[in-house]
Order: C-alpha cells, then sequence, then structure tokens
C-alpha cells in the first residue's frame, strides 16, 4: 500500500502527522455515525458522504487562517469539520434541532458558521463559484490579505457558472482558489460522459488562471500542492486546484449505485486515503499504532459526545418559522 | 432634472458617503449605462467602484451577494429584467435564502438595479415587467419607483437595507422631467402612498403606469368622477393598511399593472382585498393589465398590449356607471 504514496512531500512531524489523522478519522466516523442515524430515522433529507474524499479537505483546510472564507457544496461535513465547526453542531443540525449550526434550516446540505467563516453548504451546483468570487472580492476591495476557497465538483465544471467565475476572477485577479474535488461522477454520470475534455485543471489556461492537479487520496500531495496554491491565491491571484479523489459510498442515501461497478469501487478503496497516510507515517515511524488507537478513541467519544449534542437539543418553536426571512436589527 | 438624474444622484451620493458602496454590471462603466444612468459616474469614481463586468448576469449578480457578505455595499445593475432571469438562480436560491437558510447568520445588503416595462418597441426580450414575478419571492423585497424622489430615494434606502433590495426602474420614466430634488435623502420603503386624493374608486398601480393613472383621475374629473390614485411603491412587501384604507373609502378599486393578469401581483393585491376588506367593496375588483401576449414591436400592437390612459378611464367608467 504505501508503495502508492507520492513520498517526495516533506515529512510532516509527529504532532502535525497525528492531527492530519485526527481530522480524517473524525470525518470517517462522524460520517458513519450519520448513516447510522439516518438509517434511524433521527436524520433525513438529502445526505451526501464525503467518505474516500477526507484527504482532500484536510489538506487543503490546514493550509488555511481562521479568517479565511469556505463556500462549499452539499457534500460538505468533512470540510465543515476540518474549518474547525463544533461536530455538535453539525450534528444537532441534521437533527433539525435549533442548537444546529443554522438553527436546523439548512441540514446536512447547509451548514453554515459565520465565526469559522464557513459560508455555507450550496445546493445548487455551480452556485457557490460567483459567491466566492464576490467574497474574495470584498477582500481586494478592502485590502485584507484573507483567501476564499470554493469547493466544487467536477460537475459543476460543466456549469457556465464555472466559466464566468473562473473569467471575472482572472480578469479583476481575486484572491479565490477554486478548489474542484473529482470525484468522477456527476451525481451518477461519468466525467467522460459530460466533458468534451477530461482534463479539468487544463481549464484554467482558457482564463490565464494558474492551475495544478493532484492525487487527491495522498494527503501529503493535497497538502503540498494546497499550500503552493494558497499562497499564490493569498499575493491576490486566483488558482485552480483539481483534486482526483473517489467517493467510496453512494451519491446519497438514494442510489443504486448502478452507474458504476463494484471492481471500480474496491479498487478504489485499495487506496484509503486514512490508510495511505497512516500506513506511510508508520512506515517513516512518525505515528504508531498506539497513536492511531488513541486517536480513535479520542474521536469516539467527539462522535459520541455530538451525538448527545443533538439528542439533547430542542426544537425550534413553530412560531419561529418566519425569522430570519429579514434581518431583525440592522447590520452592526 | 431626469427621472434618470435622480437615480445618478442617488448612485453618486451614496458613493461618495461610503467606501463600502460600488456599482457594478454590464456596460455601467465606459459605455455611461446602457440607459445613461451611471454616465459620468466612471470619471468620478475610476474603475475600481465603477466597474464593466462581462456579460454573465449570474456570474456578477453573485459576485455582488459574495461581495454584500463580506463586507461591502454593491449595487448591481441588470441591463432589463428579461436579463435578470440569468440570474434568477442567484436572486431567488441564493441571495433570498441565505439568512434564513444560515439560521439568521448570513444576511445579504445587496442592492439590484434593473430596467423593466414596455412603450419603446423593444419587443419580447427587452420588454417584460417581472417585478411582480419577483414579489412572489420570500427574502428580498421589491421597489417600483414612480417619482423623482422615489428615484433618488428608494436606492439610498436600498442601500441602508440589511437585505436584498431589488428596484425595477421602468425605462420609460428615464427622461420623465420633475423638479430638482431640494435636499434628497432616503425615504420609507415600506408604505404607498395616495398621490391624488379621491372618492369614487381607488387605482392601485405603481411604475410608469401611475402617470398614466393620474392623467386619467384628471380626465375623469372633467367628468365628475373622483378617482383616488394610489401608488404602491413596494411590492413585496405589500402595504396591506394603505390598500385597505383607500378601499375603505372609495368602495370600488381598480388595480392597474404592467405585468400579466394571470397569476401576477394585481392577482395578489385582488386577493388581500376580498381577504381583508371584501364587505367593503360596491363592486368586484376590476384590473387593467398587459395582454397575455409576449411584447410585440409593432407601435401599434404594444400599444394595445400595454394599459393605457384610454382603457383606465373605461375601466372606471365600467365601475362607476352612474357617474358622468
Amino acid at each position: 500500500m504505501a508503495k502508492n504514496i507520492r513520498m517526495n512531500a516533506p515529512l510532516p512531524d509527529h504532532d502535525r502527522a497525528r492531527q492530519l489523522l485526527h481530522t480524517m478519522v473524525l470525518i470517517r466516523r462522524f460520517e458513519e455515525k450519520c448513516v447510522e442515524l439516518y438509517s434511524a430515522s433521527k436524520i433525513r433529507g438529502f445526505m451526501h458522504l464525503y467518505i474516500g474524499e477526507e484527504a482532500v479537505a484536510t489538506g487543503v483546510i490546514e493550509q488555511l487562517q481562521p479568517d479565511d472564507a469556505i463556500v462549499a457544496t452539499y457534500r460538505e461535513h468533512g470540510q465543515a469539520l476540518a474549518k474547525g465547526m463544533s461536530a455538535g453542531s453539525i450534528m444537532a443540525e441534521m437533527y433539525g434541532k435549533v442548537e444546529g449550526c443554522a438553527r436546523g434550516r439548512g441540514g446536512s446540505m447547509h451548514l453554515f458558521d459565520a465565526k469559522t467563516r464557513f459560508c455555507g453548504g450550496n445546493a445548487i451546483v455551480g452556485g457557490g463559484l460567483p459567491l466566492a468570487v464576490g467574497l474574495a472580492l470584498a477582500d481586494k476591495m478592502q485590502n485584507r490579505k484573507r483567501v476564499t476557497v470554493c469547493f466544487f465538483g467536477e460537475g459543476a465544471v460543466a456549469e457556465g457558472e464555472f466559466h464566468e467565475s473562473m473569467n471575472l476572477a482572472a480578469l479583476w485577479q481575486l484572491p479565490v482558489l477554486f478548489l474542484c474535488e473529482n470525484n468522477l461522477y456527476a451525481m451518477g454520470t461519468a466525467l467522460r460522459l459530460t466533458e468534451s475534455v477530461t482534463d479539468i485543471a487544463k481549464k484554467g489556461a482558457a482564463y490565464n488562471v494558474e492551475s495544478a492537479a493532484v492525487d487527491g487520496m495522498d494527503l501529503l500531495a493535497v497538502s503540498e500542492a494546497a499550500a503552493k496554491a494558497v499562497a499564490h491565491v493569498r499575493e491576490c491571484r486566483p488558482y485552480l486546484l483539481e483534486c482526483r479523489t473517489y467517493r467510496f459510498r453512494a451519491h446519497s442515501m438514494f442510489d443504486a449505485e448502478l452507474y458504476r461497478s463494484k471492481d471500480e469501487v474496491t479498487e478504489w478503496k485499495k487506496r484509503d486515503p486514512i490508510t495511505l497516510f497512516f500506513e506511510a507515517m508508520k512506515a517513516a515511524s512518525v505515528l504508531s499504532d498506539a497513536d492511531f488507537e488513541a486517536v480513535e478513541k479520542e474521536v469516539a467519544k467527539e462522535v459520541d459526545d455530538a451525538v448527545a449534542f443533538a439528542e439533547a437539543g430542542t426544537w425550534e418553536p413553530v412560531s419561529d418559522l418566519t425569522r430570519f426571512v429579514y434581518s431583525e436589527g440592522q447590520r452592526p | 432634472m431626469t427621472f434618470r438624474d435622480a437615480v445618478r444622484e442617488g448612485i453618486r451620493d451614496a458613493m461618495r458617503k461610503d467606501a463600502r458602496v460600488f456599482l457594478m454590471g454590464e456596460d455601467v462603466g465606459h459605455y455611461g449605462g446602457c440607459f445613461a444612468v451611471s454616465k459620468g459616474l466612471l470619471a468620478e469614481f475610476g474603475p475600481g467602484r465603477i466597474r464593466d463586468t462581462p456579460l454573465m448576469e449570474s456570474a456578477f449578480v453573485g459576485a455582488g451577494i459574495g461581495a454584500a457578505l463580506g463586507g461591502m455595499k454593491p449595487i448591481v445593475e441588470i441591463m432589463t429584467c428579461n436579463f435578470s432571469l440569468l440570474a434568477l438562480d442567484q436572486i431567488m436560491n441564493t441571495a433570498a435564502t441565505l439568512l434564513h437558510m444560515s439560521g439568521g447568520q448570513f444576511n445579504v445588503p445587496l442592492v439590484i438595479r434593473m430596467a423593466t416595462g414596455g412603450g419603446k418597441q423593444l419587443a419580447a426580450q427587452h420588454s417584460h415587467s417581472l417585478e411582480g414575478w419577483y414579489a412572489h419571492i420570500p427574502g428580498i423585497k421589491v421597489l417600483t419607483p414612480a417619482t423623482l424622489e422615489d428615484g433618488y430615494g428608494m436606492l439610498t434606502s436600498a442601500l441602508n437595507d440589511p437585505d436584498p433590495v431589488l428596484i425595477f426602474e421602468n425605462q420609460t420614466l428615464y427622461n420623465m422631467e420633475g423638479e430638482a430634488l431640494v435636499n434628497p435623502g432616503a425615504v420609507d420603503i415600506a408604505k404607498a402612498r395616495v398621490r391624488r386624493e379621491g372618492k369614487d374608486v381607488s387605482i392601485f398601480t405603481y411604475g410608469a403606469s401611475l402617470n398614466k393613472s393620474l392623467d386619467a383621475a384628471a380626465t375623469l374629473e372633467k367628468e365628475g368622477i373622483s378617482v383616488e390614485v394610489v401608488d404602491l411603491r413596494v411590492l413585496r412587501p405589500l402595504d396591506d393598511a394603505t390598500i385597505m384604507a383607500s378601499v375603505a373609502k372609495t368602495h370600488r378599486v381598480l388595480i392597474v399593472d404592467e405585468g400579466w393578469r394571470s397569476g401576477g401581483i394585481s392577482a395578489e393585491i385582488s386577493a388581500r382585498i376580498m381577504e381583508q376588506a371584501f364587505y367593503e367593496l360596491d363592486k368586484p375588483v376590476t384590473r387593467v393589465c398587459s395582454a397575455e401576449v409576449p411584447m410585440p414591436y409593432a407601435k401599434h400592437l404594444e400599444t394595445a398590449a400595454l394599459p393605457q390612459v384610454e382603457s383606465i378611464i373605461a375601466a372606471i367608467k365600467q365601475l362607476v356607471p352612474d357617474h358622468g
């Protein structure tokens, strides 16, 4: 397994490696718990799992500052956790409780947190790209050295808003990182059936946006590529980073997966980003089995606490239904 | 001073007072605005604040939403409301939903201006009145200025508003002359306004149809019919109180709307009158709306498709047959 790892990225020290492992395992175990809770009807609506893609959010967000912004898609539990949102507030949101990060008004697809500048899961494919460009424009106009990262899937590349946003960001030299999570399927339609040019990173050239592609299953490769991309964006220039990844689970909870073979899924699972990373760290004596066990133990508690928080949460009174359609006070 | 000048002065004064305000849209800078509203602003404020955008309604409206979230106060100009449909996803799925969907965390202080309405022989892709459609959407406010004071003041008030505000400027109003504004400022963007008092019948209208309704009322006065003309001004939220007070006064209602009749704002106003003031009515509510056709180019057909002074007068005479 370790042979698949790109070992030319600098080795992390023990603390960093442990932290990275923690983030990936948290995302994985949190979502496994979500599946259980979905089956138990505690969570409803559409729910899209990130399992298999953990290295992308973990590696990219590791390179961000706390006041950098994220605009994400409906498959955003991983990004939200990696950005530092509490697992409890996310779980409570999926329960529909008022203690949820959006008071139960968004659910799984619409996690929001102003404090960590998590500007939402957007469930309109491509819809978040212009928003990210605007956040970057505001930063540029106010001379703030902040970065906005816009996560989107390869399916969004077919939307006009991808092209419009790339063009505008390049034209106005805006500090936005276009982060394409290429998991090969737009819901159930393969990339080769939707794009005339399947090499997404190449599309940057059409807009004079510097771009790169990276193995999205290789945490250190993602992290290294993201470091370069974020440094570029910090200088007020857009960047397109394509992370080639794979989701191990179905598109959502209502997907019979008729469009891909079990063999393909099995092959990709051999490149599980958590296993790849841990085995490499173990081989390099950066992490030990004891570290993994300790991380699992910590994460299990965090997930249990999140569920307990959600279970103990309350329902917003129906009399509050029409709150927040318009602002209740003037903006500070 | 024209209505166009009033809107321009509103933009200019707002930009002078608040560095967060900027204008973006197609041809707002070097061209001076499709309807010359922003003429001269590029020279005063420069390309950093008067931003010519590529032709990408969805992206520049979305960028306006993002910039608003990022602490700016964008004014986004969309050439005509027909083109706004290319940005409808951003307006409806994002601008109108973010505050609620985020549980109150992310408000969007965005102003979108667009030209609306027919009457200039621009045919079926530049002439429609979609403000009534937009008024269907919770989370945004819909303003329809019809006077110089509102042309200036509604923009000012919209910029002070913490939530997305859409301003529909009827393109036939841009050349409308009026008294120069003295100490112009913010206006309320919650209330309808009685523009002419009357006792026999109430007209509820807005935008370019306001002047047609006032002309009709002046003509009818000579025939002994006293018409009250209420300028709705704000289509969302509707000012039910002012509407119902006028109904209680005149007991007869004509709604004049450049939008289509089916499912339009006129239908909504009529329904609210049924719900809230049915027993005040002496006659069924009547409407003069645009004909249910895509707007034709030929002058005589376009004229026939739109509410006109004559059709308003005819409708009033049907409502008040014992007068005159």
